[in-house]
């Protein structure tokens, strides 16, 4: 095992994820056998590649952004209506700054 | 309800001899959909409303005399990673099970804007991130060619829909065969253009160097109709290319003369099952019929792509999923005392088990000490796949190969093992590192009449050469299975 509990604890905090005891168990087995399977790619040499990150087809930079021009966006209500709690034109979330 | 129309072209002709209002066959369209999906499960939500008030825009122009928009009447369905304002849109994932989007997906204005209608949203795995539709956080979408089997995925649904006669086009999503692999174990067309052909302004992202949205249909001539009217350029995406979308439908009905196809040996290796290669090279013996010349190539790195592919799509769907949080998004989790505790129980709560296996494999590519390891690693290898393509591209205009490698599966039967269905994306993946367009053409069916796809690629924005040779290949085929 390359994967330990601990590793997977680290990442699970790294990503924000709950996980539960079960599923951490499952997670680690089953990451060992994915990143197993992935360290066949260094059977290759890649010293001298540059790495994708991106298709790049053949455009001129500014094609790419649109006019910097103001145009109108969604109103504050529209943009708050799926937030699980709102109030007074916010987001509301649980404290974070500690007094 | 067998007299619905099946294709655009029917859909037209029923209108303009006036068989039917756009009205009544959006009734009946729905009818039949709602009906025929008690078995299927291809729909997440149906949107009577809002089709019927797109079938009401098309009868009064019809009643003006208008010009009619290219979909006008044409019942569709939109895969539920591309967002419909005021019309749910879940993704397929419990976090946004509730979540009802304030704008439309570039893609789906333009559809509207062609006259089509909209009769629901489709069913997939959850965030698109799987190959049978079984990830979705609701309920497995069937095959309606064999209830027992899955429809492949991610765009299960779309795929089922169509190939179920419950729409006559449906939008999907691609980033590593998820529009071709359904459209082969359903039996339509299904494609996916070029890297940045087709807008994903309103697409939930998944990989975003890699996602794409395309086209289900039951003919090549409606893929090429539905991909002229989503392509082009749009100033909310700024991937989305300025190229140039040529009119697809009128570059149909060539032959293949002097067309030089490709065919990579490492594409029917090992683990190709026997009577999907039998098609595949059937289907090839076809395109030679047509005056196509059949050149063997090589894409020496094919066998890495996988690994590739799953490290730098996970890393990006990492970083993506972050804004799901318990903020902005509908759900928040139980444990909601600090925000630390609010993140975390939102996503251990709202995202299932294909979601956060991805976002922790995501995650540890990505994270410190092993970013250049993984990541960085991959996108070197990507690389070398991308200038595969390229060199095999100098020597051939076109390259066929199947479309995965086996027909559809049983429900249930890849789902122990996350790394065996990853290895069935295996053909599809390469041209998704490279961007370049490719597309599902039914070329077959197994003993047990499951269907089998070719699929066919093309160079970066040569979709109109890619869509004439399937067209050809399709009426040929066609033609043949009648005999």
């Amino acid at each position: 095992m390359r994967i330990t509990d601990k590793d997977v604890s680290y990442v699970a905090d790294l990503a924000h994820l709950d996980l539960t005891a079960e599923e951490r168990a499952r997670f680690g087995a089953q990451l060992d056998s994915i990143l197993g399977y992935v360290e066949q790619l260094n059977e290759l040499d890649t010293s001298s590649v540059a790495p994708m990150a991106q298709v790049l087809t053949a455009q001129r930079e500014n094609e790419t952004l649109r006019e910097d021009k103001l145009r109108p966006c969604l109103p504050v209500d529209v943009a708050l209506a799926n937030a699980p709690e709102s109030g007074a034109g916010h987001f509301k979330v649980p404290k974070v700054i500690e007094r | 309800m067998s007299s619905l129309p099946k294709t655009i072209d029917a859909v037209r002709a029923a209108l303009a001899a006036k068989q039917m209002s756009a009205r009544e066959l959006a009734q009946a369209a729905l009818i039949n959909a709602e009906a025929t999906d008690t078995n299927i499960c291809a729909f997440l939500t149906f949107s009577p409303e809002r089709a019927l008030a797109a079938a009401d825009r098309v009868d009064a122009s019809l009643a003006r005399g208008e010009k009619l928009g290219a979909l006008a009447g044409v019942p569709v369905a939109i895969k539920d990673v591309i967002v419909t304002k005021g019309l749910r849109t879940t993704c397929g994932s419990k976090i946004l099970e509730h979540y009802v989007p304030p704008y439309d997906a570039t893609a789906v204005e333009k559809l509207e804007a062609a006259g089509a209608v909209i009769i629901g949203k489709t069913n997939c795995d959850e965030f698109a991130m799987g190959s049978s539709t079984e990830n979705s956080g609701f309920f497995p979408t069937r095959n309606p060619r064999d209830l027992s089997r899955v429809p492949g995925g991610s765009s299960g649904g779309s795929a089922a829909a169509v190939a179920a006669g419950m729409c006559v086009a449906a939008l999907g999503t691609d980033t590593g065969g998820s529009i071709r692999q359904p459209a082969s174990f359903c039996g339509t067309v299904g494609m996916m253009g070029t890297y940045g052909r087709v807008s994903r302004y309103g697409l939930a992202a998944f990989a975003s160097s890699l996602d794409h949205i395309g086209p289900f249909t039951n003919n090549v001539k409606d893929c090429a109709t539905v991909m002229g009217v989503i392509s082009g350029r749009d100033p909310m995406d700024s991937t989305s290319a300025a190229v140039d979308v040529p009119d697809y439908v009128t570059l149909l009905g060539k032959n293949l003369h002097g067309i030089k196809i490709g065919v990579p040996r490492e594409y029917f290796a090992e683990g190709l099952d026997a009577e999907v290669g039998a098609a595949v090279e059937r289907g090839i013996d076809t395109l030679r019929k047509l005056g196509a010349e059949i050149r063997e190539i090589h894409l020496a790195h094919t066998r890495y792509a996988v690994a590739t592919y799953y490290l730098i799509a996970t890393a990006e769907a990492s970083s993506n999923l972050a804004r799901y949080d318990g903020v902005r998004y509908t759900s928040r989790g139980p444990q909601a005392g600090t925000l630390a505790e609010m993140y975390r129980s939102t996503r251990g709560a709202g995202f299932g088990q294909e979601v956060k296996r991805r976002i922790m494999l995501g995650t540890y590519a990505l994270s410190a000490g092993y970013y250049d390891a993984y990541y960085l690693k991959a996108q070197k290898v990507r690389t070398l796949i991308a200038r595969d393509f390229e060199e095999a591209f100098r020597h051939v205009d076109l390259i066929v190969t199947p479309v995965s490698p086996f027909p559809a599966f049983k429900l249930g039967e890849k789902a122990a093992d996350p790394l065996e269905m990853y290895l069935s994306d295996i053909y599809t993946i390469t041209a998704s590192l490279a961007g370049i367009p490719g597309l599902s053409v039914p070329c077959g069916e197994t003993q047990a009449r499951l269907s089998i796809g070719m699929q066919m690629l093309a160079k970066h924005f040569d979709e109109g050469r890619l869509l004439a040779a399937a067209h050809a290949f399709e009426t040929a085929s066609t033609a043949e299975r009648r005999q």
